[in-house]
């Protein structure tokens, strides 16, 4: 087996025991990157600071002193900040923009001895479901190159799943994390809303976004988000809850758990192959002393129109700092103040960028508040107090990731319903703030993988880890 | 000028700048006046990615200045983002609050002599200032705009009252009622020309006897309290005259053109602002707590109104002198801290009004950056309460403490200028005087009594100011009439 | 509800966004489409119910008032467009008319 399609487990094992140098490691996959640089996936790649980092890190390592991600390299969606390197969020109006700090997540990622090898492709300001709309071009599917990697993380999912790199950070606004996590076959997980800090994560809508991991493997995972969750006084929104040792949630049973298979989820529309293996991995926990029962999440119908209602209207606000004032891009001629705002903004954007910010725009605009932005609010409320009252009754549901696997490049690029509607087993996950992780369970007659999706509780992602590890060692695909 | 058919509705918006050491969502500092762009973070920069955290001590501040105004304090605020795009805004948003304030319902009564005029406040909320942009030409020199970061999050209460105001005076009194109340508070500096209070008004007139509201307009850029007052004269009298012609009132924004003495409609193509307003996703709700309630309102200092009582009463004051003397919370404490050590109150006051505050005035300084402790003055006034110097004496060693730094006992002993009393020392100035005016003593004699004041004066100038005035008259008239 | 070419334009004005005829057409149509979806919403009564603006109920995240020095005027100014004697530079406001 090649040493980047190794989990970090075992990387760090031979880093221990001298059988492997970090600068070895770089080197092998600064070459897969090379090497499959037409997936696409990578915007900025950081060769010879992952190098140099590099030899520190061994350093450390002889010295005994490494940090828990000690050699793990990682890649960061270009989407979150790192000082003195172009932040892009994959949009043309922040050209040149080279942030003067550094995001929290990169912070503990670099505290931890982590080495970030680049910034990863995604749609334009995490807009999307399929890493199309990136200024910088579509990333490509690794099992398919014909095919779209999911989004709006795609640009991680596909170097995770390319050996590209040993982990990545996403973000995760109605299922960015998730869905490309299922359509390239990696483990993704969207945290508790406030379990990782925001802070330096340029804001899609600020209430559902949430940074996680990619990985290979669910201990990979549990160990990423072990080292950026936690407090942080620079996020109002991040809680001050103790982060336990995810660790300890790995290779345990699932017998006694109670798991919840909510009925909305496997009606119309829903790929029937994706139902079998889903139902194959409910079989196989019943198997094993877990007890499944049927929920019922009755609102789940409207999650998507208040999501793109609330997600809309809080991008609309979050993207008037592109104004082309004090960074990235002004357009070159405007001859007074309304010209410059109008052109920057009009040539800066991409067309699904503009068109959320008009709707978003139009939902919070007088006269339509009530009707539109208030409503979505109200019916967020109802959603959230159905899984509040579900997961009282069970441990962790268990639901598709997406309804599809991995569609064709510009399959649904001209019809933005279509493509919002891809998002129906995610988005209700981040109205109601919950921790959910994607695992590839099966792959469907193309070779496509399947991803199976598991929600918990608020701040439950031991719980997550604890039954998807088990999943993972028992459901080989 | 207002005609009588007419009575003026006016309503009040004011910006008060808080004197926090930090911004309002960020740690860079809040003060006034620094080098373009150097008090900036990424946060008040707007860059992407950042996130807002609010000051606490802002939240304090609305609280001391809602129990201070009778407000109803919100046990639940919530930030909100008022959208609107401007050079001097970075994020194309001003975070604000919206349907949530601080602090609600509350009431300011002005004291306008013969009787109190009670204006209800509508909200106090919090918000961040914007930047500053330069479009002068004289000042940038070409077609561009430019813009000063440094301001930008400064916290800001904005408080608006109710249309309860009735004429251009009373809303200057009710300026300088509410910049004596902050200053009291120790929320703001109260400095209308370095805009750390803004006031905006809005105005409408309506016939006399009707309740309901005429169309207003609304004035801004009034940089003082006479400027707040002369707009709104001239606006009574440009609405009077338009509405008496039977033209409308068209419901606009005007500015006060201070060199013109004229407001000036602000027309603009720009259709009417939709602000878009929602509750901040990024800032968590502050919820107030009767705990905090009480405690902000244990520490509040005493009031100028209720000081002004207690001065009366305790003191024993005149109300004038209770009045000037709270004025300034600073000149009330100063006056208190000698008040409390010496004898005669009315002395104290007399000299805190008088001296005290003509050297402001003159040094246009503070008192507390004067060189006078508070026990300079009681010593002073100690010294003549001892008969040690008089009256004419202490003033010239007043100023002298203020050049100097000095303590006055160490002046008076330094310069030896305690009080002749001493019968022997002034009979002998007196002999000396009486003997070098031959003429004028005659003329005493001969029934000119007004030479008395000649007299004195000579022999107080002989003892260098410092015989005891009472003494020399006594001394005097028995000389003259004895021989 | 649907909504017209004009209310289209009217929202691209707030937002600070130009479109051209065509786009504007395939703006609204979308528009219309995914209004009409939304619309979907009306179905439930929420007369009663709180909206949810957080997720989580988390309240009075505040700092201490203490100020700390933050990015220098060169550091401030390192993305801008354009920046002019330790300002930043806009084209200025269209004279009023």
């Amino acid at each position: 087996m090649h040493l980047t399609e190794l989990a970090y487990t075992q990387l760090r094992r031979k880093l221990d025991r001298s059988e492997l140098s970090c600068e070895k490691l770089v080197d092998l996959y600064i070459e897969n990157i090379h090497e499959q640089e037409s997936l696409n996936a990578y915007i900025t790649v950081f060769e010879d600071n992952a190098r140099q980092r590099a030899i520190e890190i061994d350093n450390r390592i002889a010295g005994g002193q490494a940090g828990m991600l000690a050699g793990m390299v990682v890649a960061i969606k270009d989407n979150i900040v790192m000082k003195g390197v172009p932040t892009t969020c994959g949009s043309k109006i922040l050209s040149n923009f080279v942030p003067p700090y550094d995001a929290t997540v990169i912070r503990k990622l670099l505290e931890q001895d982590a080495i970030l090898i680049g910034k990863t492709n995604l749609d334009e300001f995490a807009m999307g479901s399929s890493t199309e709309t990136s200024n910088f071009g579509a990333t490509r599917n690794p099992h398919d190159a014909d095919r779209v990697p999911g989004g709006s993380s795609g640009g991680s999912a596909s170097a995770v799943a390319a050996g590209l790199c040993c982990g990545a950070l996403g973000s995760d606004t109605g299922g960015s994390i998730r869905q490309p996590a299922s359509f390239c076959g990696v483990v993704g997980l969207k945290p508790t809303y406030g379990r990782v800090s925001r802070f330096g994560l340029v804001a899609f809508a600020s209430s559902l976004d949430q940074i996680g991991p990619l990985s290979q493997t669910v201990s990979d995972n549990a160990l990423l988000l072990k080292s950026i969750a936690g407090y942080d006084p620079n996020d109002s929104t991040c809680a001050n809850v103790a982060v336990p040792d995810y660790g300890s949630f790995l290779q345990q049973e699932v017998r006694g758990l109670k798991i919840g298979k909510p009925v909305e989820y496997f009606s119309q529309g829903l790929d029937p192959e994706i139902n079998r293996a889903i139902e194959n991995v409910l079989e196989s926990l019943a198997r094993r002393g877990a007890e499944i029962v049927e929920v019922s999440l009755p609102n789940l119908e409207y999650a998507i129109s208040a999501y793109y209602i609330i997600a809309t209207a809080e991008a609309s606000s979050n993207l008037e700092r592109f104004d082309g004032a004090r960074y990235g891009f002004r357009s070159a001629g405007a001859k007074n103040l309304e010209e410059m705002y109008v052109k920057s903004r009009s040539e800066g954007f991409g067309p699904e960028v503009k068109r959320r910010i008009m709707l978003g725009t139009f939902v919070l605009s007088s006269g339509y508040y009530d009707a539109y932005y208030r409503k979505a609010m109200q019916v967020r409320t109802l959603i959230k107090n159905d899984f509040d009252r579900v997961l009282e009754q069970v441990d962790c549901l268990i639901t598709p990731t997406s309804p599809t696997t991995a569609f064709k490049l510009e399959e649904k690029l001209d019809d933005p319903l279509q493509m919002y509607l891809s998002d129906i087993y995610t988005v209700s996950v981040n109205l109601a703030g919950l921790p959910a992780l994607s695992l590839p369970c099966a792959k469907d007659h193309q070779g496509l993988p399947v991803g199976i999706q598991f929600i918990a509780k608020p701040f439950d992602e031991g719980m997550l880890f604890r039954i998807a590890d088990h999943v993972e060692g028992n459901h080989t695909c | 000028m207002t005609n009588v058919n007419y009575e003026p509705i006016i309503g009040l918006e004011i910006h008060i700048q808080l004197l926090t050491r930090s911004k309002i969502f960020c740690s860079c500092s809040a003060q006034f006046g620094g080098v373009p762009n150097t008090q900036v973070c990424p946060v008040c920069l707007g860059m992407p990615g950042v996130l807002p955290v609010l000051n606490q001590n802002v939240v304090e501040y609305a609280l001391k200045l809602g129990l201070a105004t009778d407000c109803e304090i919100n046990p639940r605020a919530q930030f909100a983002r008022k959208n609107y795009f401007y050079p001097d805004l970075p994020k194309g948003y001003q975070i604000s609050q919206f349907e949530q304030p601080f602090c609600q319902n509350g009431k300011i009564d002005i004291e306008m002599g013969d009787f109190v005029r009670s204006v209800r406040l509508t909200r106090i909320h919090a918000e961040e200032d914007a930047g500053k942009s330069m479009h002068a030409e004289a000042y940038v020199g070409t077609d561009e705009t430019l813009v000063d970061v440094n301001r930008c999050g400064v916290p800001l209460l904005e408080l608006v009252t109710e249309p309860d105001i009735r004429s251009p005076e009373e809303a200057a009194f009710f300026l300088i009622h509410l910049r004596q109340l902050v200053r009291y508070l120790g929320i703001c500096d109260g400095n209308m020309e370095e805009a750390s209070l803004r006031c905006d008004a809005n105005i409408s007139l309506r016939p006399r006897g009707e309740t309901g509201l005429g169309t207003k307009t609304e004035l801004k850029n009034m940089n003082s309290f006479s400027h707040v007052e002369s707009a709104l004269n001239y606006e009574i009298s440009r609405q009077y005259q338009m509405l008496s012609s039977g033209e409308k009132i068209e419901q606009e924004t005007r500015m006060w053109n201070v060199d013109r003495g004229i407001t000036e409609s602000m027309r603009s193509k720009e259709f009417s602002h939709d602000y878009r307003y929602f509750p901040d996703p990024d800032l968590v709700p502050v919820v107030v707590d009767d705990d905090w309630i009480e405690r902000v309102r244990r520490d509040l200092p005493e009031l100028p109104l209720q000081r002004k009582k207690r001065f009366i009463k305790e003191y024993a004051l005149p109300e004038y002198d209770a009045k000037i003397l709270t004025e300034d919370r600073a000149i009330a404490d100063f006056f208190e801290a000698v008040a409390i050590k010496v004898k005669d109150k009315k002395a104290a006051s007399n000299w805190v009004m008088g001296e005290v505050l003509r050297c402001l005035k003159e040094k246009k300084c503070n008192i507390d950056e004067l060189r006078l402790e508070a026990d300079s003055l009681v010593e002073i006034i100690q010294l003549i309460e001892s008969g040690t110097i008089n009256s004419k004496i202490a003033k010239s060693v007043f100023n002298d403490v203020i050049e100097s730094g000095d303590s006055p006992k160490k002046i008076v002993k330094e310069k030896g200028l305690m009080q002749i009393t001493d019968h022997d020392a002034i009979e002998k100035a007196i002999d000396q005087v009486l003997q070098a005016h031959p003429d004028e003593v005659d003329a005493f004699r001969g029934g000119k009594d007004k030479l008395m004041g000649f007299f004195v004066g000579q022999v107080m100038r002989a003892t260098d100011g410092k015989a005891n005035p009472k003494s020399v008259n006594v001394l005097i008239r028995k000389k003259l009439s004895g021989s | 509800m649907s909504i017209s070419i004009h209310k289209v334009e009217k929202i691209a004005r707030l937002a600070k966004l130009s479109f051209s005829q065509k786009e504007k057409e395939n703006f609204t149509d979308q528009f219309n489409q995914i209004l009409t979806f939304m619309e979907k919403l009306n179905e439930l009564d929420t007369e009663t119910v709180e909206p949810t603006t957080h997720v989580l109920d988390l309240q009075n995240a505040m700092r201490g008032d203490t100020s700390k020095t933050g990015l220098s005027q060169d550091e401030a100014l390192d993305n801008a467009p354009r920046s002019k004697s330790g300002f930043f530079s806009v084209p200025k406001v269209l004279d009023k008319q």
